[in-house]
């Protein structure tokens, strides 16, 4: 490919050369930082993905050197192919400040917004975007839309309710595996994620469209509700494996591996696919050759200090349900997560029912 | 003058013996001495603009079709029309389907496509059939299937029968639904011209806009470029419906006033009961609703007319847009409320929901519309659904997120008081209607 020529591109007046046919989204992560559009629905690794969530919206200010007519409309970054000279405006811009709050608050009006409980938290792709973008208040007053669960299979259930419909899931399947058993039903709203008949998934790949989703609507059925992602310590590991590269991600606690997902870069897409073997099987730290701490990214929400000059709600609860609380168990009180300066990383656990007692005498 | 229309009358029109002997299938036989450029280049002398709501010319979408070598091309006819308040299409092919027969060899011939098809909407379940027999006619008699009348030309006509749904009119989930897959929009470019169906240049045509071609070719580009005004040229089909005396489809010239079209007897022959207007969609469901005293006269005072620009006068503040030609009237007894909640709920039913503003926003509009409908709505909704409409629009990978944006924009622009006296009066809204607006400048109209 070396008679691609190479194409300048500035972005929030920031210019990087790029090769043509490169995405503006990827020219964007060429720069890094801020100026890269968040993406819900944008997998590089998947083809034809993208154009779906909104969320990487970009003004086109210069369409090219060749024609600078700007773009009348707002552009889907993760499709659309720079030109020679072109000029796009990304935070530098209102229109797409004002349009990306749009579609976090539409993403968000049938969110479940049940964060406290989903396996997801933590490491999940809305949350981020919520808490960079969003509002604190929803102007939806409306009951929100919700499904039941289902299992695909024992090893992976899905949580229609928390969806967003990226398709990113629709697509693995498609891509990665022989036979695409689930994909979108109906339209609109109560567009859903379904497979015939509640068959099983049954691939030996299926277990990635976990990793590619970015809410908690599919989670792993062996690591449900076992623990908080914050909790684990994530290590680079592999092992000999005939399906697929073996090269993945162990999540442990002390000596117990609570769950495995393939290693992700640093826009938190899979590097390599890994097959459920990997995932689902090999829960024993002797299964694995540990390489190294992962390192962690430092665009999730739980990293600490992120969102230290966050604005809270300004009504407490008391406020809100017009008396005192009456608490079976304070845990606010006695969890070290709560308490001012706290180094998240130095934490042993979550606080329990024995620091209770021991704070009581 | 009628162009599509001038033998609808004759009975037994339908049928291939009656069409020929009325001087059917003579514009093919003129367009297969002609070379395909040539017939494209009468389109673009024609100034054809395309019929299906876009009024994008014609002829400089065909011109844009790419040849690369070896690549089969395809014409494609939309006839998924799913617009609420449009009919045309169906009149077209249910009484003149040998005018539409003709429009698609001619128009295939002219892009080069050996196979072409025609999309229609699942509820129309009795037309399918209607152009089958057609086009069985038409091939008995040779105009369709290997080397028609001597040209070397060969084309096969198949017709594709939609699964019902609105998002399938527009033209890349046209394609989708084609192919057979499920019937998402897809993210442009590329642009069907080049990558259509099955990954082959395909153009997308509205029927009314491929039966037009017929009669462009027996007439000629030039003749054809002077009926009509300014840009808009040529005759138009609309489908008039709501409170009219006399509904239908009416064939009409572009020069026609839009008080003339509503109240002559000539036309729809004003309103019931001699009831007053109130407002009126000029062109399907999704281009903006105008008041009465704007739909009549313009912002700037001067006569507002049937055709492409005169309807636009004013952009979206004070005009609107001729769109399908689905031309809805309402009298002084309707409510806009309910109007704009209805077609919300449309929009929100047919939201393919491919992308979020358009899958949550739909759905957000019509909960709110349906609260303030129902008495239960707040004034700070107006403000809210405003909001709601402008995220929406233009941000969207298709059309139908505007469509669906658009009703509800121009309803509070324009009626911003019903809507403020339904969540002011909750009970009296629930017992009778606002009537017309103080601004909506009513017309005196013997009866």
């Amino acid at each position: 490919m070396a008679d691609v020529p190479n194409f300048k591109v500035t972005i929030d007046n920031i210019t990087v050369e790029v090769p043509a046919g490169t995405t503006i989204l990827e020219a964007a992560r060429k720069i890094g930082g801020d100026i890269a559009p968040p993406t819900m629905c944008y997998y590089s690794k998947l083809k034809g993905s993208g154009g779906k969530c909104r969320t990487c919206l970009v003004e086109v200010s210069k369409g090219s050197e060749k024609d600078p007519r700007p773009m009348p409309k707002l552009m889907a970054s993760c499709r659309t192919t720079v030109m020679d000279g072109m000029e796009v405006k990304n935070i530098t811009s209102d229109r797409v400040k004002d349009a990306r709050a749009g579609v976090v608050e539409f993403l968000l009006i049938n969110h479940p917004l049940d964060c406290p409980i989903c396996d997801q938290a933590g490491e999940c792709k809305l949350q981020d975007l919520g808490y960079d973008h969003g509002k604190a208040g929803t102007r939806y007053e409306f009951q929100r839309r919700t499904f039941p669960k289902h299992n695909l299979g024992d090893k992976i259930q899905l949580h229609m309710t928390r969806c967003i419909l990226c398709y990113r899931c629709v697509m693995t399947a498609e891509q990665l595996t022989k036979k695409r058993e689930h994909g979108v039903v109906d339209r609109g709203d109560h567009a859903q994620i379904a497979s015939y008949l509640d068959q099983h998934l049954d691939n030996e790949f299926i277990g990635n469209i976990i990793d590619v989703c970015p809410v908690g609507a599919l989670t792993d059925r062996t690591f449900r509700f076992k623990n908080r992602v914050w909790f684990l310590k994530p290590l680079n590991a592999h092992r000999d494996c005939p399906t697929c590269s073996g090269k993945v991600t162990i999540w442990n606690r002390g000596d117990e591996v609570f769950r495995v997902t393939a290693r992700k870069d640093q826009w938190g897409e899979v590097e390599d696919w890994i097959c459920n073997e990997c995932r689902f099987e090999k829960k024993k730290t002797s299964d694995w050759v540990i390489e190294e701490v992962s390192p962690v990214s430092r665009h999730s929400v739980i990293n600490q200090n992120k969102y230290f000059n966050l604005d809270k709600p300004k009504e407490t609860i008391d406020e809100i349900i017009g008396k005192k609380p009456r608490l079976f168990l304070d845990i606010h009180n006695v969890s070290k997560v709560n308490e001012k300066n706290r180094d998240l990383s130095m934490i042993e656990g979550p606080a329990n029912s024995k620091d209770f007692k021991n704070k009581q005498q | 003058m009628k162009l599509l229309l001038d033998k609808a009358h004759i009975e037994g029109i339908r049928y291939y013996d009656v069409w020929k002997k009325n001087g059917g299938y003579q514009s093919v036989e003129k367009a297969l001495k002609m070379a395909p450029e040539e017939i494209v280049e009468e389109v673009k002398k024609s100034g054809l603009r395309g019929r299906g709501g876009a009024g994008f010319p014609t002829g400089l979408k065909w011109s844009f079709i790419a040849k690369p070598e070896g690549v089969p091309r395809h014409l494609v006819c939309n006839a998924d029309e799913s617009e609420p308040g449009t009919f045309k299409d169906r009149y077209l092919m249910e009484f003149l389907p040998h005018l539409f027969i003709e429009g698609m060899i001619i128009s295939s011939y002219a892009l080069g496509s050996n196979t072409s098809y025609i999309y229609i909407r699942g509820e129309y379940a009795w037309i399918p059939d209607i152009l089958e027999q057609a086009i069985a006619e038409a091939k008995a008699a040779g105009y369709l299937g290997k080397n028609i009348l001597g040209s070397g030309f060969d084309l096969e006509i198949y017709v594709h029968r939609g699964a019902g749904a609105y998002i399938c009119g527009e033209e890349t989930a046209l394609i989708e639904s084609l192919e057979g897959k499920r019937g998402n929009p897809r993210i442009k470019p590329p642009f069907p011209a080049v990558q259509g169906a099955w990954m082959r240049p395909t153009v997308v045509n509205n029927v009314e806009t491929i039966a037009t071609v017929s009669p462009i070719i027996m007439i000629g580009g030039e003749e054809y470029g002077k009926i009509g005004v300014g840009k808009s040229t040529g005759t138009k089909l609309i489908s008039a419906c709501g409170n009219l005396n006399k509904p239908g489809v009416y064939e009409i010239p572009f020069d026609l006033s839009v008080e003339e079209f509503i109240f002559s007897d000539d036309w729809c022959g004003g309103i019931p009961k001699g009831k007053k207007l109130k407002a009126c969609i000029p062109g399907g469901s999704s281009v903006p609703i105008l008041p009465a005293n704007l739909l009549l006269k313009t912002a700037k005072g001067d006569t507002r007319l049937m055709n492409y620009e005169s309807l636009a006068d004013g952009g979206f503040a004070t005009g609107t847009a001729l769109g399908s030609g689905g031309f809805i009237v309402l009298d002084e007894d309707q409510c806009v409320v309910k109007h704009t909640y209805t077609l919300a709920r449309f929009y929100r039913h047919e939201s393919c929901g491919q992308c979020s503003p358009c899958r949550e926003g739909t759905g957000w509009m019509e909960k709110i519309l349906l609260a303030i409908e129902k008495g239960k709505g707040k004034l700070s909704d107006i403000d809210l659904l405003w909001d709601i409409q402008r995220r929406i629009e233009g941000n969207t990978i298709c059309p139908l997120g505007d469509a669906a944006a658009w009703p509800v924009a121009a309803a509070i622009r324009h009626f911003r008081d019903e809507f403020e006296w339904h969540i002011l009066n909750p009970d009296e809204a629930q017992t009778h209607n606002y009537g017309i607006a103080h601004y909506a400048d009513p017309l005196e109209i013997a009866v």
